[in-house]
């Protein structure tokens, strides 16, 4: 079920942001993180963002998922701008349209994996037997259906991550954020997490922006958009894999 | 025999009827980790007993099988052999499900960092267990004021977790651990981010519930944390041994 305040939701994109400035302060000089960043994303699309470090592009995956504001601009998520949601209402449209898979929100350690993948679904007041089909079924498509009853220490680095895979896709969003997803993985893992990733999300009908400085994981991607000091730079089209048709 | 105590960790409601004897044991644990064709032994027939209201400090190197132990104490873990009885039960005879809701429902966990969801305040997060263990509003609501309170983050419930400094985020895990009111506490290494001072401030509070009849289990390098303790065994290559 799909929260009441969507207009257009079948078909408006997956995320729009509208000319995004956003400055924030490093020891008291202001950093101007983005400066007129427009980027829209089709649902179902996935999209790489890259771009050096301090480019902008965790700030920009922030702005996308509502948890920080911009100065100016806007983003709209399945047709809902952000600025018209406040408080709870925000909390929970977050947590209907937006997974994330970015560090620093790690599993939680002392709760397995399969009660990890289900906290969103006990936010959003989802029924427990809902929630325990739910959750066995997003843990089988990314492989770890004998290990939800582990604790993320229990478990592999490529393993917790299909974990955090399967937190941000149980809630069915329009779209996951993925800041460096693959970050702490061997080369090999690290595809086989962002493919699982991406093919699990297109089955969905769900769009994918994943941040990334690495060329191997951006290829998976149907676009790539390039950041640098603020400004998107290029953005080039990859005809072999990603959005579906 | 401990005496058994009279209110419940962490506050003063419903009490359930607590039976006598320890509050978990294991016994003869053996478990072997098979990879490939490597076989590694990280239990060698452990014993553990755990009184109510009583603090036990678990030492020894790494690779010694502290982390097996813990995993297996928590229902977490099925081991090649032996038992861990709570409440009369065996927990590594129980079907998944059901050890999963006697694991909820008697070992709170505490970790070295990071137990609080980000996006939620302390409350949304000391309801989480209670909420994923399916207990009713009403019931939920009262308990997290009640173990909130009891921990003193009252004035800080409706912050989030990177608002709170590290001893308000371990009492903050603490109360989450402790809100479905679980006989064990198991904490590793609960102190470990933290500064003497407020180290010694998560420490009173681990006496409090010792105090209220909760089992603890710290397992911990830390001088300052065991020595808290009633008792301190130390772990060596899968066996325990009491030290003092």
């Amino acid at each position: 079920m799909r929260l009441e305040a969507q207009p257009s939701s079948t078909e408006a994109p997956a995320v729009e942001a509208i000319d995004l400035a956003h400055t924030y302060a490093a020891d008291g000089v202001p950093v101007h993180a983005l400066d007129g960043v427009s980027l829209t994303v089709e649902r179902g699309e996935v999209v790489a963002v890259m771009g050096p470090s301090g480019s902008g592009k965790s700030t920009l995956l922030f702005l996308l998922g509502g948890l920080d504001r911009p100065d100016s601009g806007k983003v709209l998520v399945n047709g809902t701008d952000w600025d018209t949601l406040k408080g709870p209402e925000r909390a929970r449209f977050r947590r209907r349209n937006c997974g994330f898979v970015v560090q620093g929100m790690a599993l939680l350690p002392q709760a397995t994996a399969a009660e990890n993948v289900e906290v969103p679904l006990v936010l959003d007041e989802v029924e427990a037997g809902a929630r325990a089909e739910r959750v066995a079924r997003i843990l089988e498509r990314v492989e770890l259906a004998a290990e939800g009853v582990k604790l993320p220490d229990q478990l592999s680095g490529g393993q917790q991550q299909r974990v955090a895979i399967a937190r941000a896709l149980v809630s069915e969003p329009a779209v996951v954020l993925a800041d460096e997803p693959t970050g702490n993985l061997d080369s090999a893992t690290g595809q086989a997490v962002t493919r699982l990733l991406i093919e699990a999300a297109s089955e969905r009908g769900t769009a994918v922006v994943l941040v990334t400085h690495d060329p191997a994981v951006a290829a998976h991607a149907g676009r790539t958009v390039e950041i640098h000091s603020g400004h998107i730079a290029t953005g080039r089209n990859a005809s072999h894999a990603g959005a579906p048709e | 025999m401990t005496e058994i105590a009279t209110t419940q960790p962490g506050g003063e409601g419903p009490r359930r009827p607590s039976p006598p004897g320890p509050a978990i044991e294991a016994k003869g644990l053996y478990h072997i980790y098979r990879e490939t064709e490597v076989e590694t032994v990280a239990l060698r027939g452990a014993e553990l007993t755990l009184e109510p209201a009583s603090w036990t400090s678990l030492m020894g190197p790494s690779g010694s099988g502290k982390s097996t132990l813990i995993y297996v104490l928590a229902g977490l873990l099925e081991p090649s052999g032996g038992a861990v009885m709570i409440d009369h039960q065996d927990l590594t005879r129980l079907p998944p499900p059901e050890r999963a809701r006697a694991r909820r429902r008697n070992i709170g966990l505490v970790m070295q960092r990071d137990n609080l969801h980000p996006l939620l305040d302390v409350a949304g997060n000391v309801a989480l267990p209670l909420r994923l263990d399916g207990r009713a509003a009403d019931e939920v609501r009262s308990r997290v004021d009640e173990v909130i309170d009891h921990v003193g983050l009252t004035p800080r419930r409706h912050h989030r977790a990177g608002q709170l400094s590290g001893g308000e985020a371990q009492r903050a895990a603490i109360a989450l651990a402790v809100a479905p009111r679980p006989r064990v506490l198991l904490t590793d290494e609960p102190t470990g981010e933290l500064d003497e001072g407020t180290a010694a401030g998560v420490l009173d509070l681990l006496e409090e519930l010792r105090a209220e009849g909760t089992a603890i289990l710290t397992v911990t390098h830390n001088s300052q944390v065991a020595e808290r303790a009633d008792r301190r065994p130390v772990m060596s290559d899968g066996e325990v041994t009491d030290a003092a």
